[in-house]
């Protein structure tokens, strides 16, 4: 069983479909047991850091992401998710995150060149910076993902798995032991997003 | 880098696609599922549905096939059509749809526009403007284009982004259902400006349409169409590989 963390932030209609397409059982839940129980955890996300954080905070469900991160189980952060595993962000003043992934996330335009556009919204291919990871097992160099957002993550270091050139590389997705994120979305991402979550679901 | 994106649009009335559509090989397609499948697997980047529908029960049938969408097609989907306010944005999102787009409900209450920003963030906030040329300037039309509201229309949309619309639908009146190219001047006016990303609308007839509009006015970020595809006078894979002929970025 592969549970999604509900805690109020976003729609996931479409993440719980994409799942359900590709065969998983898959539930939505804000309950602690139930995440504990389960054998993978999506953490999705839309909106602004530190609303989201403070979500968790209230749900309690950040000691829950840390004890699920412990238990070895595969975590995945979507989106805002994965901004969220990280230890920081500068979003609308400092927050601290939930510190499972190495880096920090930064607002993206003052490090774009001039011409571009925040947020970065659209297709964008997939620069494989660690093509064995098992997550990037059905992904090819090149691959098209679908990315709707202003801040990125930095300082990643060695769980840096994929980036994506805006102008500049930018961070697509980052993992370190059996938690992982993804920035784009691989549920509305066709083909290519789909076999992203089957590489998940094989982990 | 980021891709051009094609996205066809879809009218809705009473759960079916207003006319149909005709490909080769597939007659009459009205089913607004299949149709969307058909598209996504044919390439497009993103749909747009415009709910035209007047009656509850419409809109109830409308909710319905937008789960079904959902439920089925991996590509962003855009709803619009009918929206005043936030329960209406709670609708369609619960529904499956990622983003919203506003119009003349944006024209009668722009408070709105930030409402939704703050409550689901500015990347689900679209603002779809119909637009026509009067005099030197553009103005904004309201009601599906019968009534001129008097608004500047680039001044309208500089309020929009200003209030969190996190992307511009530009439709523009004067070249709607010509065929005979975008309204090149006026996209690119908006998109002197316009830091948020921005969609083409109105008076696409062929692959070179879409060939001059990026190449004339490289900051538009997407085109949106709707009969000369559900026509099948041209499938969105031979405009992409048209498109990258002439050297612009498409997710082929």
């Amino acid at each position: 069983m592969i549970a999604i963390v509900d805690y109020g932030v976003g729609n996931l209609f479409s993440l719980a479909s994409s799942f359900a397409a590709i065969g998983a059982e898959v539930t939505v839940t804000g309950d602690a047991g139930t995440l504990l129980s389960s054998e993978r955890v999506i953490l999705p996300g839309v909106g602004a850091f530190g609303d989201a954080r403070a979500r968790l905070a209230e749900h309690r469900l950040d000691e829950t992401l840390r004890q699920v991160a412990a238990q070895g189980k595969p975590l995945l952060g979507i989106c805002l998710g994965m901004q969220l595993l990280f230890s920081r962000s500068s979003e609308f003043g400092l927050h601290e995150g939930l510190g499972l992934l190495p880096g920090e996330i930064t607002d993206m335009a003052p490090r774009l060149p001039e011409g571009l556009k925040t947020p970065q919204i659209g297709w964008n291919s997939l620069h494989l910076l660690r093509p064995e990871h098992p997550l990037l097992a059905n992904t090819k160099e090149g691959d098209f993902v679908y990315f709707v957002h202003s801040f990125s993550a930095v300082g990643c270091g060695d769980a840096l798995l994929a980036e994506t050139e805006y102008g500049i590389p930018v961070t697509a997705a980052a993992a370190r032991a059996n938690v992982m994120g993804c920035q784009f979305h691989p549920e509305k991402s066709g083909e290519a997003g789909l076999r992203i979550l089957k590489a998940f679901l094989a982990i | 880098m980021i891709t051009k994106r094609i996205i066809p649009c879809l009218d809705v009335r009473d759960g079916r696609v207003v006319k149909g559509v005709r490909f080769k090989g597939l007659g009459d397609v009205s089913d607004p599922v299949s149709l969307a499948q058909h598209y996504s697997q044919g390439g497009a980047d993103e749909l747009v549905f415009y709910d035209i529908t007047a009656s509850a029960e419409g809109r109830k049938l409308f909710t319905g096939i937008l789960r079904e969408t959902a439920a089925n097609v991996f590509i962003p989907l855009t709803v619009g059509g009918g929206i005043g306010g936030l329960a209406d944005f709670a609708r369609v999102l619960e529904s499956g749809a990622d983003k919203v787009s506003v119009n003349s409900g944006a024209v009668a209450d722009p408070g709105i526009i930030g409402e939704a920003a703050r409550r689901y963030g500015s990347q689900c906030v679209v603002l779809s403007v119909d637009a026509s040329r009067v005099g030197e300037s553009w103005h904004v039309f309201a009601k599906g284009g019968r009534v001129d509201t008097g608004l500047d229309a680039l001044e309208w949309i500089r309020r929009g982004i200003g209030e969190g619309a996190g992307e511009v639908v530009l439709n523009s009146i004067d070249t709607d259902g010509v065929k005979r190219g975008f309204d090149l001047a006026m996209l690119r006016a908006v998109c002197d400006f316009a830091e948020v990303p921005v969609i083409a609308s109105g008076g696409a007839g062929n692959a070179q349409d879409f060939v001059r509009l990026f190449t004339e006015v490289p900051r538009v970020d997407a085109g949106l169409a709707a009969s000369i595809f559900h026509f099948g006078e041209i499938t969105i894979r031979a405009l992409k590989e048209e498109l990258a002929a002439a050297g612009i970025r498409v997710r082929l």
